[in-house]
């Protein structure tokens, strides 16, 4: 299968920002209007990664005036052209499902102190 | 009419340069050597007969074969297929064929032979609906009727029913060329082809 390998490896992009499930993003998209581009960026809680490779996605949720929104974003996309990770979220569980139920106060996720290592891998 | 045998390696996704992600079958094809040309005066009808597959032993390949692919200069070989042409002007024995035959097609049609399901039920072969599963039924993946009674007292041929699926010669046709890949003898094709990975499949450029 290396062959195969080589292939799902060749549109991978060459940094990804560490991020997992309960953290806050703030994803840069490119949007294409007619001829324009621009970039768009979709802020909210990270709530779902899934896939491998260049195959993985995640999914982004926020409320926007009241309408909650989801989006899911390959990881590897080439429309994604940036992720800034705002917050940490201290989680217990890897799909966050648990907060399209939930509204105001009680769709809170806890902060998490950042490790180390992780803060200093933001850094470089 | 451009042909050529190769082996289907998997299923991934590329994007494209507007972002969106296509997905792909990789398949490799070639080099595929011509062990054989069919003409118009010997044979009747023009064709090239080409082979895949040199990972073949020497001992493992039947002595009458191992000389017609002597003729052409060719090692042991796994497969071979013939694919008709209009004319065969131009081609020699033993001259490789490879994946850049592809290079300015747009589509293609691939053949291959479909896994094999086993005895599979008519919900799976023939997309029949199922029956409630609660609720007192006790008709949940059968048949239902196959027929009427004393008129005409006997099944219809070719009455959909349970049986063996799969393991079939399917064709899909007017597949996308995504990308050709000359180095390792790649093409990418938009979405899925029949057949297992690592199986053996045929490609030609699509239409006319």
């Amino acid at each position: 299968m290396s062959i195969m390998d080589g292939i799902r490896r060749q549109g991978l992009r060459d940094e990804t920002p560490v991020f997992g499930v309960g953290d806050t993003l703030k994803v840069h998209v490119r949007v294409r209007e007619g001829q324009k581009t621009r970039t768009q960026i979709f802020q909210g809680t990270v709530i779902a990664r899934s896939g491998s490779g260049i195959e993985e996605s995640f999914t982004v949720r926020k409320v926007s005036s009241g309408i909650p929104i989801e989006r899911i974003f390959p990881v590897h996309g080439p429309n994604v052209q940036r992720i800034e990770v705002l917050k940490r979220g201290r989680v217990r569980r890897a799909k966050l499902n648990y907060l399209k139920e939930r509204i105001g106060k009680k769709a809170r996720i806890a902060e998490k102190r950042p490790h180390k290592k992780d803060t200093e891998k933001a850094k470089s | 009419m451009k042909g050529l045998i190769g082996k289907k390696l998997g299923m991934t996704r590329v994007f494209d340069e507007d972002g969106r992600s296509i997905p792909v079958t990789v398949l490799q094809c070639g080099p595929c050597p011509i062990t054989q040309i069919k003409t118009q005066e010997t044979d009747g009808y023009t064709a090239l007969q080409l082979g895949f597959g040199d990972d073949r032993k020497e001992k493992r390949t039947p002595k009458p074969l191992r000389g017609h692919l002597a003729k052409s200069g060719s090692g042991p070989l796994r497969m071979l297929r013939e694919f008709r042409t209009k004319d065969v002007d131009g081609y020699a024995l033993g001259q490789k064929l490879t994946v850049e035959l592809f290079e300015d097609v747009q589509k293609v049609t691939v053949t291959g032979v479909s896994k094999g399901r086993g005895f599979a039920g008519v919900i799976r072969r023939h997309n029949f609906q199922r029956g409630r599963e609660t609720h007192g039924s006790h008709n949940h993946r059968v048949p239902g009727s196959i027929g009427a009674c004393a008129t005409p007292s006997r099944v219809f041929r070719g009455k959909k029913m349970p049986g063996r699926m799969g393991g079939d010669r399917v064709t899909v046709k007017n597949l996308e060329v995504v990308r050709v890949d000359k180095e390792n003898n790649l093409l990418l094709v938009k979405g899925a082809v029949p057949g297992t990975r690592n199986g053996y499949i045929l490609v030609k450029s699509a239409g006319r």
